[in-house]
This record gives structure tokens, sequence and C-alpha cells, in this order.
């Protein structure tokens, strides 16, 4: 089948306003779900959901967040890991201290407390923007980072500081085994990928978009900067609370604040710049490239180099791995600075006319 | 002609602005009635831009008041301005430029889009249907302004012209009472000139909307314009019909120097 969209006649603005207005495009990606909810079940073991599979798709979840907010808005935040962290011990809270918690719950109220905080932490925005707004965002990170370890409440009075959930289950369903943590983290982010896609499609992304691309004529048509980048914070640091909580209880299953420092949160920024900013499909890449990237390193280089009949010690893989890593942002970023997202959607457009050059 | 002049629908009562020492505009009034053409012509650095930027908020004058349809407005802000029916085209196109055609313009229906957040992402229900109405409009002013073929293009890409005229449909889109319009016209070329110069009459005789623009070419603005009102260092220096202006020998000399 020719990848066109010749001979598909929308009659309704409804049939043309859909996410996919392409039907290979809905085929393939039907296909695609189909794959990640029964085929790999079946295929994938262990290691490949611990390592791999649970890890990219609640960090897709939270670049997800951060691209609504940095892609979407244009408001720069390094203090994405801070909002995670606030969804996961928010969460914990909930779980701990209300009898009979249900963890779907606990999720929405951890992203909801998130989201409250993250407006709080958003007014610097209406003053001020670019590096002096990625400077204020900081002082979430520093804040909170320094919140969860020195406020024993957060943390039940643990004595070690780390915290921990155990006997999860989503109506009766006991989330055990790798595989139940990957269906439920799959079908969470397919539920906030589709309300993030909504949302960037509907209004209030136009809002958004406004704000991002020329403030001045965002608000001589109405648009509010205040209720539009409020809002984008809010909205991001919601998916980022339900991210950061995913990744405590499911993930990690017992974290200290480590767990969300700035390293975190610098990790998500490159998610979205190397994925595509402004782009829902780009989350997914940057998840993607930054999480497999590292580990498909740690395993090629110790074969090359056996291949090449040198010995590489497992510390000078882990440094090679560093810079590698980081020679290929440095690379994509050059080549293309839109990133994976613009990568893809020159292909599609190819492909619509191949095999014709224009 | 459909159109019929009304009473006056925004009186600029004695505006002063200044950035510092410098005087943009001193006590400078006018009004504008309701379904003309209203032209402000100046020669550069005259205040008119700053006269737009006054009217609709995005500055705020130190002295003086506007008075729209009864309404006194002391500090107008481009939000209220919004709501009170002002919508506005820049000198220096300023649309959105990573978005396409038909998301400008859909933006211009933003103050009439009342769904919540929460609503807008699930989409289906109230949202939708929304959307879809909205759409609608939005692709009358397609339509009108003859640019169907490049709806989904983003306007990044698209030529000065189109743009121009992009950036036309997002201010109809607001269904303005008065539309202000920083120089429609420069920078084109004839016939593109024509084209708008089509538009800004029909958009005033099909709508009934009430024009104040600001544009350099004098064939252009002694065509369209029922009224016209000359600055020159920030005052007013003339104010009448484009006949009158001409005549007006303190107009001729800004323009064209005096003899000494």
């Amino acid at each position: 089948m020719i990848y066109r969209e010749n001979g598909h006649f929308k009659t309704s603005y409804a049939a043309d306003r859909q996410i996919f207005p392409i039907p290979q495009d809905r085929w393939a990606i039907l296909a695609i779900l189909a794959f990640a909810f029964a085929g790999v079940p079946l295929l994938a073991d262990e290691y490949l959901f611990r390592a791999i599979l649970i890890p990219f798709l609640i960090l897709s979840l939270a670049a997800l967040g951060v691209n609504l907010l940095v892609g979407y808005c244009g408001q720069i935040t390094l203090g994405a890991g801070a909002f995670m962290a606030i969804g996961a011990y928010a969460a914990y809270n909930f779980m701990i201290r209300i009898d009979d918690m249900p963890l779907l719950a606990a999720l929405l109220l951890g992203g909801l407390a998130s989201a409250a905080i993250g407006i709080v932490f958003g007014t610097p925005s209406l003053r001020v923007r670019g590096l002096y707004l990625a400077v204020a965002t900081l002082a979430a990170q520093f804040f909170w980072d320094w919140a969860f370890l020195r406020i024993k409440w957060f943390t039940d009075y643990s004595p070690s500081g780390s915290v921990s959930i155990a006997n999860l289950h989503v109506f009766g369903w006991k989330i055990d085994s790798p595989l139940d943590k990957y269906l439920l983290c799959l079908a969470v982010l397919t539920l906030f990928a589709l309300l993030a896609k909504n949302l960037v499609r509907g209004a209030i992304g136009r809002q958004w978009m406004a704000i991002r691309d020329m403030d001045v004529a965002a608000e001589v048509i109405g648009i509010r900067p205040m209720y539009a980048k409020l809002s984008a914070f809010a909205v991001s640091s919601f998916f980022l609370g339900v991210a950061g909580a995913l990744w405590g209880f499911i993930h990690l299953g017992s974290w200290e604040p480590a767990a969300f420092s700035i390293d975190r949160s610098l990790q998500l920024l490159f998610m979205v710049i190397i994925g595509g900013l402004g782009s829902i499909m780009g989350s997914f890449f940057g998840a993607a490239f930054i999480v497999i990237l590292p580990i498909f390193l740690n395993q090629f280089l110790p074969w090359l180099g056996g291949l090449v009949g040198l010995g590489i010690s497992t510390a000078a893989v882990s440094h090679a791995e560093f810079m590698i890593f980081g020679a290929l942002i440095v690379f994509f970023l050059i080549v293309e600075p839109h990133g994976l997202a613009r990568l893809w959607s020159t292909a599609k457009e190819k492909l619509r006319l191949w095999p014709f050059p224009h | 002609m459909a159109r019929e002049i009304g009473p006056v629908i925004l009186d600029l009562k004695n505006l002063s602005l200044s950035f510092g020492g410098v005087k943009a505009l001193t006590d400078v009034s006018f009004d504008v009635c309701e379904h003309e053409i209203r032209a402000i012509i100046g020669p550069n650095g005259a205040g008119k831009s700053s006269m737009l930027n006054v009217i609709n908020g995005v500055y705020r004058p130190q002295e003086g008041e506007i008075v729209l349809r009864g309404g006194h407005f002391t500090n107008m802000t481009p939000y209220r301005a919004a709501i009170a029916g002002f919508a506005r085209t820049f000198q220096n196109i300023a649309l959105f430029k990573g978005m396409s055609v038909l998301d400008n313009i859909m933006t211009g229906r933003n103050l009439k889009m009342k769904c919540s957040l929460l609503q807008q992402a699930f989409w289906f229900g109230p949202a939708r249907r929304e959307e879809l109405a909205h759409r609608a409009r939005v692709e009358e002013i397609i339509d009108f302004l003859e640019i169907q073929h490049i709806r989904k293009t983003p306007v990044g890409r698209l030529p000065y012209g189109l743009q121009k005229r992009v950036d036309l449909g997002r201010a109809l889109a607001m269904e303005p009472r008065i539309l202000l319009l920083d120089e429609p016209m420069a920078g084109m070329n004839v016939e593109e000139k024509q084209d708008m110069s089509r538009f800004i009459l029909d958009v005033n005789d099909q709508f009934g909307t009430t024009i104040v623009l600001i544009e350099h070419d004098m064939g252009v603005v002694m065509d369209l314009s029922d009224r016209v009102v000359v600055l020159d260092y920030g005052r007013k220096i003339g104010d009448g019909t484009p006949d009158e202006v001409r005549a007006n020998p303190e107009v001729i000399k800004a323009y064209l120097g005096a003899s000494h």
C-alpha cells in the first residue's frame, strides 16, 4: 500500500480534524498499539521489561509533560525532576495516610498536587522569560530536593530517608510481575498521550503556541498570557507528577530524593530537544533515544572491542558511553536542530510524493 | 454602497503618550464613525503606530481617554480591547510562525470558545462540537480571503503578501466591530495591493466593520478612506475628507517641506 492522501476525500470538518487524517497512519498506529498491548507481553523477557520498556514508557510520559510546557508554550523549565518528585511523594503520602486508597486515585492526586505547585512555581514566567525563567525553575528543583531530604514528614519519618510502597493493585488486579507493571504504564501512557494530543489540537493548544510564537499578537487577539502560561505549567506538572509517581511506585519500588535530582530534569529537557519541541511524537522519540542508546552502547562497545581483540574494562565502557552519547546529542542537534520528529515528518512528506522528487 | 456611515463609535480625547522624554503623541483627538474607513497618515515617526497601540491597549497613554460606544476606557489593556470588539493587524506581520494558516485563523476565535480545559482534553462532546462550529466560520473567512489552497501550510513558509492576508484573516475571525490595520499594504506589489484594497472594501461593505488604517500609499489612502487624520511629530495637523486633507497647507508642508 502506498502512503498517499490522494483519493481520501474528507467530507466533514470532523474527518479533517482527526488525529491521523491519513488512513495508513491510522492503521499503523493501531497496529503499534495492538503489538504493544498483545505482542510485546509474549515476546519480551523480564530484563527487557525492567531495564528498557518500563523506564521508556514512564519517561515518555514525563517527556510529554515537559514538551507541553517547553515545546508548545515556549516556557523553558529546569525543574521537571522536582515535579516528578512532588508527584511521587504526594502519591506516597496519600497512599500511606489514607486507608484503602486506590492506586489510580493516588496517582491522580499526586499529579494534581504537582499541578498546584507547578502553578505556584510558574508565576515567575509572567515576568521573566528564557534563561531567567530557567533559573527561576531551577529554584523549584533545589527547593524540593531539599524539602524531601530534610522535612521528615514527607518521608513518613523513615530513618534512611528512602520510602517504598508494596502491594499495588488496580481494581483487584495485582500489580506484581514486570508484565503487570508494563501493562499499567502502557495503559496510563496511552490515555495521557491521547489527552495531550487533544489539548494541543484544541483551543488551549493554540493559545499555548500563540504565546510561544508571538506573545504581543496573542494578547491582542484576547489571549490572557497569565491563563495560557499557568495552565501550561499546571498541565505539564500534572503529567510530570503522574510520571513521577509511576517512576517511584512501579519502576523503583523504593526510592529516595536523589531519584528526582537535577540530572533527571536535564535528561527530560534533552529528550524533548532531541525528540522535537512541539511534537507529541517527538516526546516518544526523545525518550526512546535517551533510554535505549546508553544501554545499546553498553552492550555494543564490549562487543566491538572484542571484535578487534581489545578487552575493554567496565569502567572504560561507561566512560566511553558518556562521551559517545554526548557526541551523538551534539551531532543530532547540528544535523537536525528540530529534532527527530522533524526527520520523521520530512521522511513522511518524501514518502507521500515517492517515487517522484517533487 | 450598502453601508451607511453611522454615528460616532470611537472617540479619542486628548491622548498624550511619551516614552521618557520622547513625546510620541501630544494631545491628539479624533473620532471614528460607525461603518466608516478612517485613515491615519503622516511621515515616518509621526506616531501613527503608537496611535493604534494606544487604541487597543498595547501602550497606555499618560493623558486622555478612549470613549467606545459611550463606555470610557482610561486604562485599556489588549485583552479588554479584544473583548470590546477591536481587532488589528501588524505592520511587521505578527503571525504565529509555527502554526498552520488554519490554526492561526482559528486562534482568532479564541475569545468565542468557551470549553474548559478538561472538556478539551476529552475532546468528544462539547469541545468537539465547539471546534467544528468555529471551524465552519473560519472556513468562511478562508473562502472570503481566497486562501483555500494554503490552509494547511505553516505560515512561516508563505510569501509575504499571503502572510499579510492571513494576518487579516486572523483579525477577521474575531468578528470585530472595529478593525485596526497597520500598513496593510506595506511592501506589496501592485496586484497584491489591489487584492488587499478589495478585501478591505469588502470587509467594510459586507460585514459593516469600521476600519481604522495606517497606510503610506497615498493613492490607496485617498481612494479607500472616508476621512483622513494626519499626524506629524505626534500632533494632529489635519483631519477631514481626502480632498480637504489634500488641500490643507499644513499637510503639504509636512510632506513636501515648506519653502523658506
